[in-house]
């Protein structure tokens, strides 16, 4: 009797769960450890507040992992100890985090995966990702209009990863195809940090006396590159194209810099972007799009004030 | 029998020894060979002051862990305290310009107070290793996950950057001026390594410390204060982070975790190829530059040429290390 009892106020629970709309949303992050990563904890925060005070029924709770076996226990936590029923989740590293997001998503957890994807695709509910093939296409074609299709150029690679694969593939590919007469003088990583872009940057003013442009790929290298640059006192470079959308650089675009003419987002609001989605599907009961795109968008002076968040710790 | 064999005769053939203890510089040289070989602009001044410049950053670093790996000890924090010594002068002289302005006082106690704090770091590690009896190992590998992630905490998970660009420029002479053509930090690098071999081979201190490193006991036998030289040496490795530190902040005028991120490999790098055995004992200051030059010198003659795939750089590193420690190891 006390079971039956038990089992009837569990299914009311249950029923009314679904009427509420109460929802327990995991939200799992690498930890700011870089600039990038920074941006994302600091959308995540600040998305959540949004989000729990737009719809009273949902918790969100906010996990940053130190490194992917960190993020494995901590799914395991979500789980158990949160008893969540929905989880977005940017994983530290596809490979090892697939098996761990797999056993949430085959108890019946809702999965969104942002940004680096599974190797088993059938571990997630969604995926929401930014660009990268978009991003070297936007930034080629940039480039390639800026120096009038002709010119020497020089290429900073990130570090040694299926995403920067992605970038410089897409970036060579549209040089080919549009602008042939565009060289790269050659291509180096510079491990999306400031100190190996100022020396990789170096070595290339040393070898190259004439380069017309540079491909930083992203804001934290081309800090390296423009103090370079500026110790070796080379005029001959018209522009250096970063990405990402690092505050200051979107700062120097919309104040006109000379040689930040411009940026291209792969922003680390795209974790916003995802807890928006999943939520809205959460509570309304809507289908998620399997796969959703967030496009990188070049950032120009006309509309640098859209892209600049001065809170934002990237 | 009781007798010990002293009539064994001793052959040294120290000629060849000698020979061998310039392995470093010998490498240094067939590096620089090879590189002029393949790139005409290696050899220019220009290019060979970048490389020093480079290298005075982790030299005067492995300068300082010349001294703690004589005495027997180890050092993994540097690269850390370069990290949290960075964010927090930063931090300082960002706070201090709103009230000073951007003037020499302002910078002059902004490195005050970084030097303060290297120095308390310093004294910090060499009580731990010493009152408190742990292991060097554990108490820098402790402290440097611990400043790494105060620095990581302090900047958000960001970059701390100079707030006042006047400031930025009256800071940026101590990397960027080159008197007589020779950039400050070279220079610098150059007075380090002189007063430390001083300290090494002309000191008091400097024979306790290899004292201490070949045989703490009878070190303590012989009446050395053997925890007071070992804690000056933690606070003199602190007090080269901090000349470091000085050095770097002016060149990107900000901090982020991934800065000074492996500098404590390298200094170890460039200790063991100068000649300094990781158990202690002795080791050359002049061995330290030429095996921190070194290290530097293979990364700059693969970026000025493409010889090999860019996803093996880090090996050929290894493998200069581990020809030129081969060509050590007869050393004593």
């Amino acid at each position: 009797m006390k079971k039956a009892l038990l089992t009837v106020g569990l299914l009311m629970a249950s029923a009314a769960f679904a009427q509420n709309k109460n929802a327990v949303i995991g939200v799992s992050i690498p930890a700011a450890d870089h600039g990038w990563t920074g941006g994302v904890v600091y959308w995540a925060n600040r998305t959540k507040t949004e989000l729990e005070k737009q719809y009273p029924g949902i918790k969100i709770i906010v996990k940053t992992a130190k490194d992917a076996n960190d993020q494995a226990n901590q799914l395991q936590d979500l789980l158990t100890v949160n008893k969540i029923d929905t989880l977005v989740v940017l994983p530290y590293e596809s490979g090892p985090l697939t098996r761990p997001i797999k056993n949430l998503h085959d108890k019946g957890v809702f999965v969104t995966v942002v940004d680096r994807g599974l190797t088993d695709e059938s571990a997630q509910d969604a995926y929401v990702a930014g660009d990268n093939p978009g991003m070297g296409k936007v930034s080629a074609e940039y480039l390639g209009k800026q120096l009038g299709g002709k010119g020497n150029i020089v290429v900073l690679r990130g570090i040694p990863t299926v995403i920067d694969n992605q970038r410089v593939d897409a970036f060579e590919a549209v040089l080919k195809s549009k602008y042939p007469n565009i060289k790269i003088l050659d291509k180096k990583f510079a491990n999306w940090n400031r100190d190996d872009g100022f020396k990789v940057m170096q070595d290339f003013l040393t070898r190259f006396p004439k380069i017309d442009a540079v491909w930083a790929q992203d804001d934290d290298i081309a800090v390296g590159v423009l103090k370079a640059m500026d110790q070796a006192k080379r005029t001959d470079i018209k522009f250096v194209l970063g990405g990402a959308g690092m505050k200051e650089f979107i700062k120097k675009v919309m104040d006109g810099d000379k040689l930040i003419t411009a940026d291209v987002t792969y922003a680390p609001s795209m974790i916003a972007d995802a807890m928006k989605l999943t939520v809205k599907s959460v509570v309304t009961g809507s289908k998620m799009p399997k796969t959703t795109i967030i496009p990188s968008v070049l950032v120009t002076k006309q509309n640098a004030k859209n892209y600049y968040y001065p809170d934002s710790p990237f | 029998m009781s007798q010990p064999e002293v009539n064994k005769p001793v052959v040294a053939p120290r000629f060849r020894f000698d020979v061998l203890s310039y392995g470093p510089l010998l490498g240094l040289i067939l590096l620089g060979i090879l590189g002029a070989a393949l790139n005409p602009d290696f050899a220019t001044w220009g290019n060979i002051s970048n490389v020093l410049t480079r290298t005075s950053l982790v030299g005067i670093i492995a300068i300082g862990a010349t001294f703690v790996i004589i005495s027997g000890g180890i050092d993994l924090s540097v690269g850390s305290l370069l990290a949290l010594q960075s964010g927090v002068m930063i931090l300082t002289l960002n706070f201090l310009v709103t009230t000073f302005g951007a003037s020499v006082p302002t910078l002059l106690i902004g490195l005050a107070a970084t030097v303060v704090l290297g120095f308390v770091v310093g004294l910090l590690h060499g009580l731990l290793i010493t009152k408190g009896r742990i292991e060097a190992f554990i108490v820098t590998l402790g402290t440097a996950a611990i400043f790494r992630a105060v620095l990581t905490e302090l900047a958000q998970g960001g970059t701390l950057t100079f707030q006042d660009s006047k400031l930025a420029d009256l800071y940026s002479p101590v990397y960027y001026a080159a008197p007589l053509g020779i950039p400050v930090p070279i220079l610098v690098f150059l007075g380090v390594a002189l007063i430390a071999g001083l300290i090494l081979n002309r000191t008091a201190f400097g024979r306790y410390v290899q004292a201490i490193g070949s045989n703490e006991q009878v070190a303590r036998y012989a009446t050395i204060r053997v925890d007071m030289v070992k804690t000056w040496v933690y606070v003199f490795q602190a007090l080269c982070v901090t000349i470091a530190t000085i050095l770097y902040v002016p060149r990107l005028g900000s901090a982020s975790n991934s800065t000074g991120l492996g500098f404590e490999l390298e200094a170890i790098a460039a200790v063991i190829i100068g000649g300094t055995s990781l158990k202690g004992g002795n080791g050359k200051i002049f061995g330290t530059v030429i095996g921190a030059i070194l290290l530097t010198t293979i990364g700059n003659v693969l970026n000025i040429t493409s010889l090999i795939s860019e996803y093996l750089n880090p090996a050929v590193q290894g493998v200069v290390i581990i020809i030129v420690a081969f060509l050590q190891r007869n050393r004593k």
